[in-house]
């Protein structure tokens, strides 16, 4: 058995299912020699005439270019110039109809040609085994070179594949109908087009070269093999006249017996495809160093008296080649840009020649007959036996019929390439390719609309979560105020003493929380990380007061045990919203990191605000951390999400077994972990390990909180201070679309949390902390970009958060505390709805 | 300069489903007047009165549902309908026969289930077993060879007969179909059935009178016209080879096996294949797009499935002649066998 290569070069050639043979009519136009036009009156030049981002115009109204002149510069991906395909004035920039089905109008250039055709200095190459990869490409792309063949695509792009090319396929099948322009461009200059190939070969590398060729074309394939006799790498091959031989994938399957996957792309079976037209442009680039401006195009058709191939500039108007050829109009005349099997008809005569135009055809009514009306289909599956592609088009036109989008994705609808075989064929004259252009067009736009409705839902089912939560909430803390009165009035008195003693030190310690929360979050805004040196002040005078509350806190510990057990079963539910939140699709993830956090937050408000504002602040700070991770864990893959749960358990387990045994052993080993998961910060570098450890020093400060507060407050306050320092750096190490996402909401909490606290207790320093905590939420407001209107989207859980605990402790406050928590709410919203936006947009970029 | 839209292809092979249906009609010429040689003019009587029958009930039908009679009625299809209805059924049966199968046909079958191209049933195979269940005498009175009549019958007898079962002379259908040799005769595939189920062999079942070399005399070139029309169908490319090679194939392979199993009780392959509607079946019928598998798996399958049937009910169930069973049954299997045979699109598998 031969190997593949051994086949090609013994001339096998393979064979594609299906085809069709509609009348040729290539004698029409290629019997004459490619004209030369004269100047036309007004050049029309759209900015983008190919697949990609527009050019960035670099000429103004007015001004005087030359032939061959820039008009506008490569920017962004994909992005090709265009010149000035004669000299002349810019007399406009205005929209105007693109050469395109739909003839929208397109930005476009007028230039009035000055009849000189004056160039600008062109420099030419004469030895390319000088010029570098580079630029070699360079030339390519700055003279705005993008597929002939059709489909437009920016030839730079494909001649710096970076993917080894095992064969270079040069399609100069030219399988449509009536079409000669590569025919013709074939015979005429066939060394250019060589020279365009060792352009490529001396790029890609290839191991072996084929031109292909429709044996209906004689004279081109003598050229062709004429011209590249010295080169041994390249065959020309002469394939059976057959349509669509010369589409992309049923070339390559003729050529080299390959088959691209569905979905990908020739690269991907080391193939790739150059049309012969543009290897053309490809020469004169790099060789003579012209800009791309003009191109072969065939006029043709029973209303044209002299129909041929012209050498039009890009630009030109149809009307221009129209008149120039003899054009005799018929009753329901029709124009077509392309061929008749796969061309889309003009709806006006005013309509520029772009880089992908390779004919004009204006038939009479008999050559090409007004398309009959549609009749039943009578599944004599003709349409399937010459699909090239081996479809059921029979059965696609059913299910499109009956809008059945699954079934029409089940029998491989986006395989379709829109050749049209199966229309000419049908008895019925059903216009199945319309039919599959509208079907693939609606099934887009549902898939758009079925991700926008699946996050509406998880917003929805969020909120009416949360809004249960509150009511449960509430209950619970009507049904639990009786018990407590029931109780003996020493004991009642007693632990009322131990409740306020734990109110004022809960109150420090959040105080503290706030201060460092407030450094945080300025450090945030200014992305600077310097420390404040006011917030370590009141820090410390802080601290002080903690540790004159420090005997009163160690007897009242135990009363918070019990709350323990709930706090594990916040844990449990944190650690399944954010499971949730991963398995929800990937297209979600600005979404879903948003979410979860909602449930999880809600979760752990109802078992902690009522007694200890503390653990509500850690279970935010796990909450925060975790959406920071759910965010990144569904931007990447789920690599990270077996590490995520445990922690969650861990923090519960620890605080029940810390709190409940020796504090001391509780803050050492808390101090432990403080120091693991430094090092561990440092450790990370990359992303990912950034990532992982965006949790830990979360957890950490949960952890030590719970411990230390109890019995050591500064070193709570430090190991926090660490703690919440590393996190922060996790964050910033982690991509930017996350450190604004998760920084943005975690001072919201915290805020929400130790005011509070604060309240309860020293209403002067809640008020100066609340004072702080507002103008930070101002300034986050501010930073926030015009999109306050977003507040009224749902979650928005800081505002329980915040509202309600005064209402528990409402005897205790101040009128001015009870507004403070209202506006920290409505700045928490604002900064909720900015990351929600950086979500989205982050969203939105994403390629896919 | 007000230009024409229209979305490509700009160009049509014109090919048209009246035209493929004026093909497949022409194709049954040779087959008709075969029969017509053979069996008399009764079956051009059958075709003029089928044709008008089915246009008036087409017309009709498609009044009541509203839709545009002409366009519908010159697609050919009721006629072609029409056609296949007439030549399988006996060529002297009354006129009601005709009228009631026609009319169930492409009243019923075709036109109740929405029309050309939605109906799951092959038409002319609904109603000729509607026809065969509901008037077993009419049906299986089929005349012996003109010249093995006793007393031949001229066209203006069988008109008079179609239309009052009685000739000139007064004599009725039974009377005439007697033979020569005085006794009446059934059709080869039934004679064979009968003389086996009599411990008989085949082969002196087929000594009889009606019997040529291979098959029933006449039977055996109504066959080979059809499978020329069948052939210029195929050259035409109006039908796929794939359901007539499969059925013809299967068929011959039973009755290969079974011959050579039991040469005694069962006839060979070229009886089976030049007996009774195998030709018509095959190239004809069970090529119906409208009720036949659209895939070219699913139409091997098809066609080998009836194939298959064919044999089996021809030997082993009541009834002499099964195309018509066996085609219906398979339009009813037709969904699932389309859905299982899918080709495999190209870059899907395989290459990858």
């Amino acid at each position: 058995m031969d190997t593949l290569l051994e086949q090609i070069e013994n001339g096998t050639l393979w064979q594609f299912p299906g085809g069709v043979h509609p009348p040729q009519q290539k004698s029409l136009s290629n019997h004459a020699p490619i004209a030369r036009l004269p100047l036309p009156e007004k050049l029309i030049l759209p900015l983008k005439q190919h697949i990609g981002a527009n050019g960035q115009l670099i000429v103004s109204k007015g001004q005087t270019v030359l032939k061959g002149q820039a008009l506008t510069q490569p920017s962004g991906n994909w992005s090709l110039p265009i010149h000035a395909p004669t000299s002349g004035e810019i007399t406009n920039i205005a929209a105007m109809p693109s050469a395109h089905p739909s003839a929208l109008p397109e930005l476009s250039i007028i230039l009035t040609p000055d009849g000189k055709d004056t160039w600008i200095p062109l420099t030419e190459n004469t030895h390319i085994d000088t010029l570098s990869h580079q630029a070699l490409i360079d030339i390519i792309h700055n003279a705005g070179i993008a597929g002939m063949g059709g489909a437009g695509f920016p030839t730079y792009i494909k001649a710096d594949s970076q993917r080894p090319v095992e064969f270079l396929v040069i399609n100069g099948v030219e399988c449509e109908p009536y079409i000669t322009a590569d025919d013709m461009l074939m015979r005429e200059h066939a060394d250019q087009i060589v020279k365009g190939i060792e352009v490529m070969q001396q790029l890609l590398t290839p191991e072996l070269i084929l031109i292909g060729i429709e044996d209906n074309k004689p004279h081109a394939i003598s050229a062709m093999q004429q011209a590249c006799q010295h080169n041994k790498k390249i065959l020309v091959k002469a394939i059976p006249t057959l349509y669509p031989s010369g589409g992309e994938k049923q070339l390559i399957r003729v050529l080299t017996s390959k088959e691209v996957p569905s979905g990908g792309i020739p690269a991907d079976i080391g193939v790739l495809v150059q049309n012969v037209g543009t290897l053309f442009a490809v020469s004169e680039a790099v060789f003579a160093g012209k800009p791309l401006i003009e191109r072969v195009v065939t006029v043709t058709g029973n209303t044209i008296k002299r129909p041929q191939n012209v050498w039009a500039l890009i630009g030109t108007e149809i009307k221009h080649l129209l008149d120039s050829q003899g054009f005799e109009p018929v009753d329901a005349q029709r124009v077509v840009m392309g061929g008749p099997m796969m061309g889309f008809t003009l709806p006006s005569v005013r309509i520029p020649v772009v880089k992908t135009t390779n004919c004009i055809l204006a038939p009479d009514n008999t050559e090409l007959a007004e398309p009959g009306e549609e009749k039943a289909c009578i599944r004599c599956s003709a349409c399937a036996d010459v699909c090239p592609q081996t479809l059921l088009p029979q059965q696609l036109q059913w299910f499109a019929k009956g809008k059945e989008y699954d079934k029409l994705e089940d029998y491989n609808l986006f395989d379709c390439i829109e050749c049209g075989a199966c229309s000419y064929v049908c008895p019925s004259e059903i216009p199945l390719v319309q039919y599959y252009r509208v079907a693939k067009a609606e099934i887009r736009e549902q898939k758009i609309e079925q991700v926008n409705a699946e996050r509406a839902k998880v917003r929805f089912e969020a909120r009416k979560a949360r809004l249960e939560q509150e009511q449960a909430e509430r209950k619970n803390r009507h049904t639990r105020s009786p018990s407590r009165a029931a109780k003996p009035a020493a004991e009642k008195a007693k632990v009322a003493d131990a409740l306020s003693r734990v109110a004022k030190k809960q109150g420090e310690q959040s105080a503290v929380q706030a201060a460092i929360e407030r450094a945080k979050a300025k450090k945030m805004a200014d992305g600077s990380l310097e420390p404040d040196n006011s917030e370590v002040v009141l820090e410390r005078a802080k601290r002080k007061e903690q540790a004159r509350n420090y005997k009163a806190q160690k007897q009242t510990a135990e009363v918070n045990s019990n709350d323990n057990k709930s706090a594990v079963a916040a844990a449990v539910a944190r650690a399944k919203a954010k499971k949730a939140a991963k398995v929800s699709e990937t297209n979600d993830a600005g979404d879903a990191p948003v979410n979860p956090p909602a449930h999880a937050v809600a979760t752990e408000k109802e078992t902690a605000t009522e007694e200890d504002p503390r653990k509500a602040a850690v279970a935010a700070a796990i909450a925060r951390a975790k959406a920071k991770k759910a965010a990144k864990v569904s931007e990447t893959n789920d690599t990270g999400d077996a590490p995520v749960n445990p922690p969650a358990h861990a923090v519960a387990t620890e605080e029940e077994a810390a709190t409940e045994e020796d504090p001391r052993k509780a803050a050492v080993a808390a101090a432990i972990a403080r120091a693991k998961a430094k090092k561990a910060a440092k450790a990370s570098e990359t992303n990912d390990a950034g990532e992982g450890l965006a949790n830990p020093p979360a957890h950490a400060v949960a952890t030590e909180e719970e411990t230390a507060t109890e019995q050591d407050p500064r070193k709570a306050a430090v190991a926090a201070a660490i703690a919440r320092a590393k996190a922060k750096k996790a964050a910033k190490a982690s991509e930017t679309n996350d450190a604004s996402e998760a920084p943005v909401n975690p001072p919201a909490h915290a805020v929400a949390t130790e005011e509070e606290a604060a309240t309860e207790e020293d209403p002067r320093k809640a008020a100066v902390a609340a004072a702080i905590a507002r103008a930070k939420a101002k300034k986050a407001a501010k930073l926030a970009q015009a999109n306050e209107a977003e507040v009224n989207n749902t979650d928005s859980q800081p505002i329980r958060g915040t509202i309600e605990p005064p209402i528990d402790s409402i005897d205790a406050e101040q009128p001015a505390t009870e507004v403070d928590p209202r506006k920290a709410a409505i700045a928490a919203a604002i900064a909720r709805a900015k990351a929600k936006k950086k979500a989205k947009e982050q969203e939105g970029n994403d390629p896919s | 300069m007000k230009l024409t839209m229209a979305s490509s292809p700009h160009n049509h092979s014109q090919k048209s489903v009246s035209k493929l249906m004026i093909t497949v009609m022409c194709a049954c010429i040779p087959g008709i007047l075969t029969q017509a040689y053979f069996f008399g003019f009764g079956v051009l009587i059958q075709l003029i009165i089928a044709i008008i029958t089915a246009s008036l009930v087409e017309a009709a039908i498609l009044k009541l549902r509203n839709r545009p009679i002409l366009p519908s009625l010159s697609d050919g299809s009721a006629w072609l309908t029409a056609v296949l209805l007439a030549v399988s059924i006996p060529s002297l049966a009354p006129w009601w026969v005709i009228v009631v199968g026609i009319v169930f046909a492409i009243g019923m079958v075709k036109q109740l289930y929405g029309g050309l191209g939605f109906n799951l049933f092959n038409p002319a195979m609904g109603a000729y077993v509607l026809l065969l269940i509901s008037f077993p005498v009419q049906m299986t009175s089929w005349m012996p060879v003109d010249h093995l009549l006793a007393s031949p019958i001229s066209f203006l007898d069988q008109l008079t007969i179609i239309f009052t079962q009685t000739n000139s002379t007064g004599l009725t259908l039974d009377t005439l179909r007697t033979s020569i040799d005085g006794t009446t005769m059934a059709t080869p595939l039934d004679t064979v059935k009968t003389a086996v189920s009599q411990n008989l062999t085949v082969s002196e079942a087929m000594n009889q009178l009606q019997f040529s070399a291979y098959a029933g005399l006449g039977w055996q070139w109504v066959n080979v016209a059809y499978l020329i029309g069948g052939l210029y169908l195929l050259k035409a490319k109006v039908i796929n080879w794939h359901i007539p090679t499969a059925f013809i194939g299967a068929l011959a392979l039973c009755s290969a096996i079974g011959y050579i199993a039991d040469s005694g009780s069962q006839a060979g392959s070229l009886f089976h294949l030049l007996s009774g509607a195998t030709m018509l079946g095959a190239f004809f019928i069970a090529t119906d797009p409208v009720s036949a598998c659209t895939t070219d798996k699913g139409r091997l399958i098809f066609g080998a499935s009836i194939g298959v049937l064919v044999y089996v009910i021809r030997q082993f169930g009541g009834y002499p002649d099964a195309v018509a069973f066996a085609v219906l049954l398979l339009n009813m299997a037709v969904p699932l066998i389309d859905h299982y045979t899918q080709p495999r699109t190209y870059g899907h598998g395989a290459s990858k």
